[in-house]
């Protein structure tokens, strides 16, 4: 979390300032330009707002604008109000939502010699970001910097943890901020009488208020930032953890031990210490290819990527992984907390599973599961079995033990044949993998292309046809200089199917 | 619209003489019609003048008590249509709609009542949508009025001037019999300002009067040879009638400046940016005096010579301030300079935007330039603000690394579906050209379905489709929301594809409102409504003008039998079109509707249950394949350590189920689940719930217990 906070200049002289709230459809902009209306005419001042609503009240970002000014001596004058901003020309930016407050910066709204900016930190994604398949974020850093650089002053916290803290609402804590910043020159009862006056929700707005006004003027006074992600506990707790431990540490360089604990870690947690050493055994080939290649000036990072790619392929999702996740106690804390059911409420929990047919299949025995799949007259047979998804009550007894039941398939997990094919996947991978360990780049892309094997289904099938072709084209390919940029632009390319 | 309340706007209306009015510039408009005893209303609801729609159709005590009507029309056009009442008897009446696509669909009325002329005042409030936040093509209505000859009124975006110009305007219409349009930008529309109100007045001249006293004059009918007279009767009286009124009116301002050799001719509307540049130029003051002479033509059709020669006379040039193209104003300006043999230079679009909104930057710029050529050494009053109107070039490098924000469905849309499902067919039959209308479902078009090829307009997305006509291939799909249904659709896409023997694939978005337009009620709305007769389902209506194959997805968010009905639709054999009416609530009006309900509900102690969805981000791998058939805002992301970001459901979601339903159809994932919270359970529910808790919670521990035994 960021914030920042200047001591409270005074209050400016101008006779006229202007406001822009640049907000989010939904996110209550309206509400807090008629607050900030009815402050400016308990002041005396002659105050106007507009806005272009239109479609934008539907997810787009939209500007409320404001001016308000002192009233003019003398009769027949009255100050002109503008209807929009002026680049350079706005004394007060408010962004509920960070990249918000980047377009009104983009936007040259937010000046060094005007504008006080008075922003939340925290993110609502845009559907580009949502949408993208993995890591489509965008980069906060720019938008950070260009805050602290073209803002005269700002303001910058976590407004929708203080929303959360209060039960209230963006826009009481932002109003609670404005007062706070001492932007405008009213004082702080007439923005609580708006409030009051308003009529709605008013103690959880009175308490955002004050959480705002608080906030602005002492950062130091709100909760500190956000607590650093607990570390899963590093040590082994137990004597097979140990054994395991010690491999680590008796084969491996120092500085891929967290790396390759955490994959021992899920190895153990996914199947047993078995499996784990098959993930030692399959690190300790690629680290050997790696060190032969010259990996040590590289601090071996070739080795610790496909140490992180490998746990996540090995753990891979079949049904017998999702049975176990979907009945841990944790899981069924973490729903009850979601859902708010209190003690007086019955909570109903059901999951939305749709095993395939390819499903049922991968789940048997190698032998007799390939053989079902390969056989048209069973595809006709059962397929029909598979066509609707199924709706479990995992919180019922029923549901639970169906689910609990296929979890412990898991000590028949080896011998199924989903459990083959990924194994053949995962050696092909491997051995092209050495195979191209002189090449680092190219060999760091392959490694990363494991992430085009991922999700569940349709999504899944089409990934392992994606990654067949990158393993064909390393195959075709090896000695290509652009190996790397190819395998990269393979592994990157939008997926056809789901334009 | 029986999900809103616009009591608090209503009470405005009724304020009396002298009482201070505060609020919005399109609901000053509405007081300034019952203010000028207007004697029926009507219109088609749109942004930026819904909200004068919307008041007045929740008003009905208020209007009684005036003996004012007030019609929901079925079409701007139909609009239009009623200001006939007008023609014979003295009675004002106004209509209002979104324009310019409003004007284009009203025209044929608007040209026929201008031909005639009206006796009554006539006045059309035309809500001009350009610009920043618009929602449609950009074009002047402006054209409309010319071609026409309406006169068109354009007034300071402040309410006292605003109502102003709605008086004055039926006044205007009386005098010179012509119908008045009075254009309000979007900003003007939602402007808040104050105003000094007047008691509302009956009609002098009511409908009932009307029907009582039937009056006819062949002479306003359009038809020749009447019709030759109609555009004499415009050129030699009604014009120069026009001009009269508005001279002697003072309808337009002239505002004084010091400087004798320049000045600035502007659309009234635009006049308050106009001044706030010039201040910023450093020639005008906050008070709004200026160093320029300023001519604010408040009507900006007709113009009056006169006053334009005298206000060039001794300038050597003069700006002018005329948002859109084509700058009908500064060439008839142009026009009656050359006329009169004025050396005055008129500097228009040569310095300002040819096209687009005239913001603050754009103006002050112009100006710039209009004084650097015309006034090198102008002295300025004070310094400009040296950045004002400019954005540094840092700032602006900052625009790409912003994610963009286009407008979607709302969460738990009941349209968002029909799309995914429409995406999960192409997936199997390659893909669809689909013709597309207007309305919410629009939003098709944008990520993450992509769907949609065209949109001809309100109610033509059937229409649009018209051509594309093959005994091979697939048939196109055209969409139409129930709002172009009832506006023209039935007859210009449905009746007369049947009529033609085509057999596109109709789907008919049967959300059971005008949903773009603020939600107002339409024939085929399912909720009974005290004003008005609704409850006429849209499967009869299609069946009524000859169709045969109609299917009603009652639940539009049963993907799976969405994809089927449309599959079947277009595979299906035979001629004639093939309608799918996609029929679940719009989930914004539904809300409104349930929450208050459900609220009052679970306090008097009745078992509810609340549905919200969750993902197991566990289970989830990140693909976001979900996200990308959905689309749903509570169906979002959080970044999580070391893997991509989990998709998450935040606690927006309604529990429409689309994201479960979608896990299922295209077998996405298994992460999603259905949380239901009964409140108020019964005791059964309750004694059960804790049965299965006790043994599930035992075998639970067993579990971990033995995890943590073989754990690392």
């Amino acid at each position: 979390m960021h914030s920042e906070s200047a001591p409270a200049p005074a209050p400016p002289t101008r006779q006229r300032l202007s406001i822009a709230i640049v907000a989010l459809g939904g996110q209550g902009g309206g509400v807090l330009a008629d607050w900030l209306v009815d402050v400016a005419e308990a002041y005396g001042w002659i105050v106007q707002s507009s806005s272009v609503p239109g479609v934008a009240q539907r997810t787009g970002s939209t500007v409320y604008y404001l001016e308000a000014a002192a009233p003019i001596a003398g009769a027949g004058h009255e100050p002109v109000l503008a209807l929009m901003p002026v680049p350079g020309d706005v004394d007060l930016v408010v962004a509920p939502e960070l990249m918000e407050a980047g377009r009104a910066i983009a936007r040259g709204l937010v000046t060094p010699d005007r504008t006080t900016l008075i922003a939340s930190s925290h993110r609502i994604y845009g559907i580009t970001e949502k949408s993208a398949a993995f890591d489509g974020i965008a980069d906060p850093q720019p938008v950070l910097a260009a805050m602290r650089r073209e803002a005269r002053r700002l303001v910058l916290f976590d407004m929708e943890r203080a929303c959360a803290q209060t039960g209230s609402v963006v826009s009481s804590v932002l109003c609670g901020a404005i007062a706070a910043a001492d932007a405008l020159p009213f004082p702080r009862e007439l923005y609580e009488e708006a409030i009051r006056r308003g009529g709605v929700a008013v103690e959880a707005n009175l308490a955002g208020f004050a959480a705002g006004w608080q906030r602005a003027r002492d950062p130091e006074a709100a909760a500190p930032g956000v607590a650093a992600a607990a570390a899963p506990s590093d040590g082994p707790t137990t004597e097979i953890g140990r054994r395991l431990d010690a491999r680590v540490r008796a084969e491996f360089p120092e500085a891929l031990h967290p790396a390759i604990r955490d994959g021992v870690r899920t190895m153990v947690e996914y199947q047993d210490a078995r499996y784990a050493g098959e993930y030692l055994d399959r690190v300790g080939a690629t680290l050997r290819s790696d060190a032969a290649a010259g990996g040590a000036a590289r601090d071996f990072a070739l080795t610790g990527a496909f140490a992180r790619r490998l746990a996540t392929w090995m753990a891979y999702e079949d049904a017998i992984r999702v049975a176990e996740l979907k009945t841990t106690s944790e899981r069924f804390d973490r729903v009850r907390a979601d859902a708010d059911a209190g003690s007086t409420q019955v909570l109903q929990l059901t999951d939305y599973l749709h095993p395939r047919f390819e499903d049922f299949c991968e789940m048997l025995p190698a032998p007799i599961g390939e053989r079902l799949a390969r056989s048209p007259a069973a595809a006709r047979r059962l397929g029909p079995l598979f066509r609707r998804g199924r709706r479990i009550e995992t919180n019922r007894l029923r549901g639970f033990l169906l689910l609990r039941l296929i979890a412990r398939l898991r000590r028949w997990r080896r011998a199924s044949w989903r459990h083959r094919r990924e194994m053949q996947g995962i050696e092909a991978w491997c051995e092209r993998i050495r195979r191209i360990a002189a090449m680092p780049d190219a060999a760091l892309e392959l490694i990363e292309s494991q992430g085009v094997v991922t999700g569940y289904g349709d999504t899944r099938e089409r990934g392992l046809r994606r990654f067949e072709s990158i393993l064909q084209l390393v195959d075709r390919d090896a000695s290509a200089p652009d190996l790397a940029a190819r395998v990269r632009r393979l592994r990157t390319a939008a997926d056809p199917d789901e334009s | 619209m029986a999900e809103r309340s616009f009591s608090k706007e209503i009470e405005k209306l009724r304020l009396g003489d002298g009482e201070e009015f505060r609020g919005e510039g399109i609901l000053a408009v509405t007081k300034a019609l019952l203010q000028s005893g207007v004697g029926y209303v009507g219109g088609y609801p749109g942004a930026p003048i819904s909200h004068l729609m919307d008041v007045l159709s929740e008003a009905h005590g208020l209007l009684d008590d005036l003996g004012v009507q007030f019609v929901a029309n079925a079409s701007e056009a139909a609009a239009a249509a009623m200001l006939a009442a007008s023609v014979n008897y003295p009675i004002r009446g106004a209509v209002t709609w979104k324009s310019t696509v409003g004007t284009n669909v009203a025209s044929d009325a608007l040209a026929n009542l201008a031909s005639g002329g009206v006796t009554g005042g006539a006045l059309i409030i035309v809500g001009e949508d350009y610009g920043e936040g618009s929602s449609i093509l950009q074009e002047r209505s402006h054209a409309f009025a010319m071609k026409s000859q309406m006169w068109l009124l354009d007034p300071r975006p402040r309410l006292p001037s605003i109502v102003e110009a709605v008086e004055r305007g039926f006044e205007l219409s009386e005098a010179s019999h012509t119908p008045v349009m009075l254009e309000l930008r979007i900003r003007a529309c939602h402007v808040y300002g104050r105003f000094r109100a007047k008691a509302n007045r009956s009609p002098a001249f009511s409908v009932q009067d009307a029907l009582d006293h039937v009056r006819r004059d062949a002479s306003r009918i359009v038809l020749p040879p009447a019709s030759f007279e109609h555009e004499r009767e415009k050129v030699e009286r009604r014009w120069p009638a026009a001009l009269e009124f508005i001279r002697s009116r003072r309808m337009n301002e002239f505002i004084d400046g010091p400087r004798e050799d320049l000045g600035v001719i502007v659309q009234g509307g635009l006049t308050n940016a106009l001044l706030r540049a010039l201040e910023l130029a450093g020639v005008a003051r906050p008070d709004g005096s200026t160093d320029l002479p300023i001519y604010v033509l408040n009507v900006t059709y007709p113009l009056l010579e006169d006053e334009v020669v005298r206000f060039c006379a001794g300038k050597r040039a003069v700006l002018v301030v005329e948002e859109g193209q084509p700058e009908f104003i500064e060439q008839a300006l142009n026009s009656i300079l050359r006329h009169a043999d004025s050396p005055t230079k008129l500097v228009g679009k040569a310095v300002l935007p040819r096209a687009g909104e005239y913001t603050g930057p754009a103006l002050l710029s112009g100006i710039e330039r209009f004084l650097g050529e015309h006034a090198p050494a102008a002295p300025r009053a004070h310094a400009a603000s040296g950045t004002a109107g400019r954005i540094s070039s840092e700032a602006a490098a900052l625009a790409p690394a912003i994610p963009p924000r286009p407008v979607g469905f709302c969460t738990g849309c009941p349209e968002r579906p029909i799309f995914a499902a429409m995406k999960l067919l192409q997936r199997d039959i390659g893909p669809l050209h689909v013709s597309c209308d207007i309305g919410c479902h629009l939003f098709s078009i944008l990520p993450p379905f992509n769907i949609g090829n065209t949109t001809m307009g309100y109610g033509l997305g059937a229409a649009g489709a018209a051509a594309l006509r093959s005994d091979r291939g697939k048939r196109p799909v055209a969409v139409m929301g129930d709002g172009g249904f009832w506006h023209n659709g039935l007859t210009s896409g449905v009746g007369n594809a049947v009529f033609n023997r085509s057999d596109p694939v109709l789907v008919v978005v049967d959300n059971g409102y005008a949903a773009a337009t603020g939600g107002q009620d339409v024939p085929s709305t399912r909720t009974p409504s005290k004003t008005r007769s609704t409850r006429h389902p849209i499967a009869t209506a299609v069946q009524g003008v000859g169709v045969d194959w109609v299917r009603v997805v009652e639940h539009t968010y049963d993907v799976a039998k969405m994809r089927d009905t449309l599959r079947e639709a277009i595979a299906s054999p035979g001629t004639g079109p093939k309608v799918v009416v996609a029929a679940s609530e719009c989930m914004l009006n539904r809300q409104r509707r349930e929450n208050p309900q459900r609220k009052r509900r679970i306090a008097g102690g009745e078992r509810v249950a609340l549905d919200r969805f969750g993902v197991d981000s566990d289970v989830c791998t990140g693909d976001h394949s979900c996200i990308r058939l959905s689309g749903c805002p509570s169906l979002t992301i959080k970044p999580r350590v070391g893997r991509p970001p989990a998709a998450t459901v935040d606690r927006s979601c309604v529990g429409c189920g689309l994201c479960g339903e979608l896990a299922d159809t295209a077998a996405l994932c298994p992460s999603f689940y259905r949380m239901r919270v009964l409140h108020n359970p019964t005791r059964w529910e309750r004694l059960r719930a804790g049965v299965s808790g006790a043994i599930i919670g035992w075998l639970q521990r067993r579990a971990a217990t033995r995890r943590l035994r073989h754990a690392f």
